[in-house]
């Protein structure tokens, strides 16, 4: 037997032996590169399924209600069916321009002493403690708005405490990781020479950083609002358990409002028919928004080479 | 104008009083979960079966492992073999590459509560798994996908050409050098981006509710419908009769997040270390 192989394998030459050798690593180098490709596809494979599933069942609802009074219709009664989503549109974009009034500072400043005022020691825990706050689980930032925010806001103003405030501020809070994280490197990214030169021209510390290095950080920092941006208005769960969720038209930032993301999960359980197609398509306009905003967000970090 | 100096004290004040308050919110919000929470820990909540009367927390927190766990499965592998292609065998000006990260990106976007809808839409209802683990998983993983590639190809770009070089010189062939020369060198920044990921996934809830479901128990099958700890979390806060029992979770929840990172930060400072010993 083992004669016989020995003598069948010695049967080609050598540099024949060579060549099948390759050809067998080139095949296994080959498949190889398939299952790679492959993979790497799936990333396509799953944008492509997400945009086919959302239209096709969020386009017909939109057709059936009619674009202008699904997208500027003030009544969402979906008992009556009535289906108008503006209610909601506008609670997202308030909500979210509340988290920014309270995140944004908060946060660029935090970034900014990160960068430019604290030791190396410091920025060491600060950035553990940044991904801390970025890890907390949203409905643990949601419950905290519940027993915390929201009858803090009761206390002080008088009323149910569930409100666009309270949704706001818990927002700002759960916006802030994301513009620290991305806006720290930014800062730390602007040439040294600027801020040397800064200092050069008389400026004190404090005004080479405020007035130079943020300003050359601008991109990256408009980037970190932008996608600070994308998670205040795609944040389902937290918002949902402190803004109330009524769906009418916004009436102040101390009385309850609903957002796109709330609509979608306060309903999807029980709807059918069209109005669940209804909340399909609040989602696609949901998609819409985000898909903006990535694209802003892409360029806008293109530009500030991150 | 005012004065520079003047200016300076007020720039200070701004940019102290930021960092203070996004330390304290980070202390309070911690705090008092931890304040209110711990109390009512009790060995009721870790009872094997949930009951209405013990509120337990034992399937689900079982549940978030097996979760962790599937998706980890499905998704693991792709990321890392999508970032291999991406790094290690396309050119930079290839088309599909330029797709395949533009997708990502898109993916890294989309908010947890879409991929729940598409999840109910296309695992539950289209492929017909219903609300079940297995629907969970693959919805969850593919919401980790773009995280895995992102820093997979972080690590892979982090290992020096030399080593590639050497291997090739010594006859290695490609996939020999990928897998025996350039994936060991990346192993911690690979594990960082694993472990990032099941930071997310223990914390999702949104694209839970409508693809696993909301079943506190351990399932049977990957066919059953489960509930995780971040949804377990969300039903007894929202049900409003067990407030003592959701705090109690929430420290559980913060105690696995806090793990999580103190573990990614030990993986991130090994290969800062061992950086520093090549230099």
């Amino acid at each position: 037997m083992n004669k016989q192989r020995y003598s069948s394998t010695y049967a080609i030459s050598p540099k024949k032996r060579m060549v099948k050798r390759m050809n067998i690593k080139n095949f296994k180098d080959n498949c190889a590169k398939i299952v790679f490709i492959l993979a790497a596809c799936i990333s396509i494979l799953a944008v492509a399924l997400i945009c086919i599933f959302l239209l096709a069942n969020g386009i017909p609802g939109i057709a059936k209600i009619g674009v202008f009074k699904f997208l500027t219709g003030k009544v969402w009664k979906p008992g009556n069916s009535i289906y108008g989503i503006l209610p909601m549109i506008l609670g997202s974009i308030y909500v979210t321009a509340g988290a920014l009034i309270i995140g944004v500072p908060t946060g660029i400043a935090t970034a900014v002493f990160m960068s430019r005022f604290a030791s190396k020691r410091t920025v060491k825990i600060m950035s553990q403690a940044v991904s801390l706050l970025a890890g907390i689980p949203s409905v643990v930032y949601g419950f905290f708005g519940l027993v915390v925010v929201v009858p803090l806001v009761r206390d002080l103003f008088g009323v149910s405490g569930t409100s666009m405030l309270a949704a706001s501020i818990v927002l700002g809070i759960m916006i802030l990781p994301t513009i620290i994280s991305i806006s720290e490197p930014a800062l730390d990214a602007v040439p040294n020479a600027y801020y040397e030169g800064a200092l050069a021209l008389g400026a004190t510390h404090e005004r080479a950083v405020f007035r130079v290095i943020l300003p050359a950080a601008k991109s990256g920092v408009t980037a970190s609002v932008v996608l600070g941006v994308g998670r205040a208005i795609g944040e389902a769960m937290a918002v949902m358990m402190v803004a109330g969720n009524q769906p009418r038209m916004p009436k102040g930032i101390l009385e309850g409002v609903r957002t796109l993301t709330s609509n979608i999960v306060m309903e999807m359980g029980y709807a059918t028919d069209l109005h669940r197609e209804a909340l399909i398509a609040t989602a696609v306009v949901l998609f819409v928004f985000i898909l903006i905003i990535n694209i802003l967000f892409s360029v806008l970090k293109r530009r500030a080479k991150l | 104008m005012i004065s520079q100096k003047k200016e300076a004290v007020l720039i200070k004040i701004l940019v102290y009083s930021g960092t203070i308050l996004t330390l304290a919110i980070l202390v309070s919000v911690a705090g008092y979960i931890l304040f209110k929470g711990i109390p009512n820990l009790s060995y009721k909540l870790f009872e094997w079966k949930y009951t209405t009367e013990n509120v337990s927390l034992l399937p689900a927190l079982i549940n978030t492992l097996l979760m962790t766990f599937l998706s980890l499965l499905f998704a693991a592998p792709l990321g890392i073999f999508a970032a291999v292609y991406l790094v290690e065998y396309a050119r930079k000006d290839n088309r599909l590459v330029k797709l395949v990260r533009i997708t990502a990106e898109t993916l890294s976007g989309i908010p947890s509560i879409i991929y729940g809808l598409f999840g109910l839409l296309f695992f539950v209802t289209a492929l017909k798994l219903r609300m079940s683990l297995l629907s969970g998983a693959l919805t969850l993983s593919i919401m980790i996908l773009p995280l895995i590639i992102r820093t997979t190809e972080e690590a892979l770009i982090a290992v020096p050409v030399e080593y590639r070089e050497g291997s090739y010189g010594l006859g290695a062939g490609r996939l020999r050098t990928v897998f025996k020369v350039v994936m060991p060198s990346a192993t911690p920044g690979i594990l960082a981006g694993i472990i990032l990921s099941i930071g997310r996934i223990v914390g999702e809830t949104a694209a839970l509710i409508y693809t696993a479901g909301t079943v506190a128990e351990v399932p049977g099958s990957l066919f059953d419908s489960v509930r995780t700890l971040s949804v377990h979390m969300y039903a007894l806060s929202s049900e409003g009769f067990y407030i003592k029992e959701a705090y109690a979770t929430a420290v559980i929840l913060l105690v696995i997040v806090a793990g999580i990172n103190i573990l990614s930060a030990n993986v991130a400072k090994r290969i800062g270390r061992r950086m520093n010993d090549k230099n």
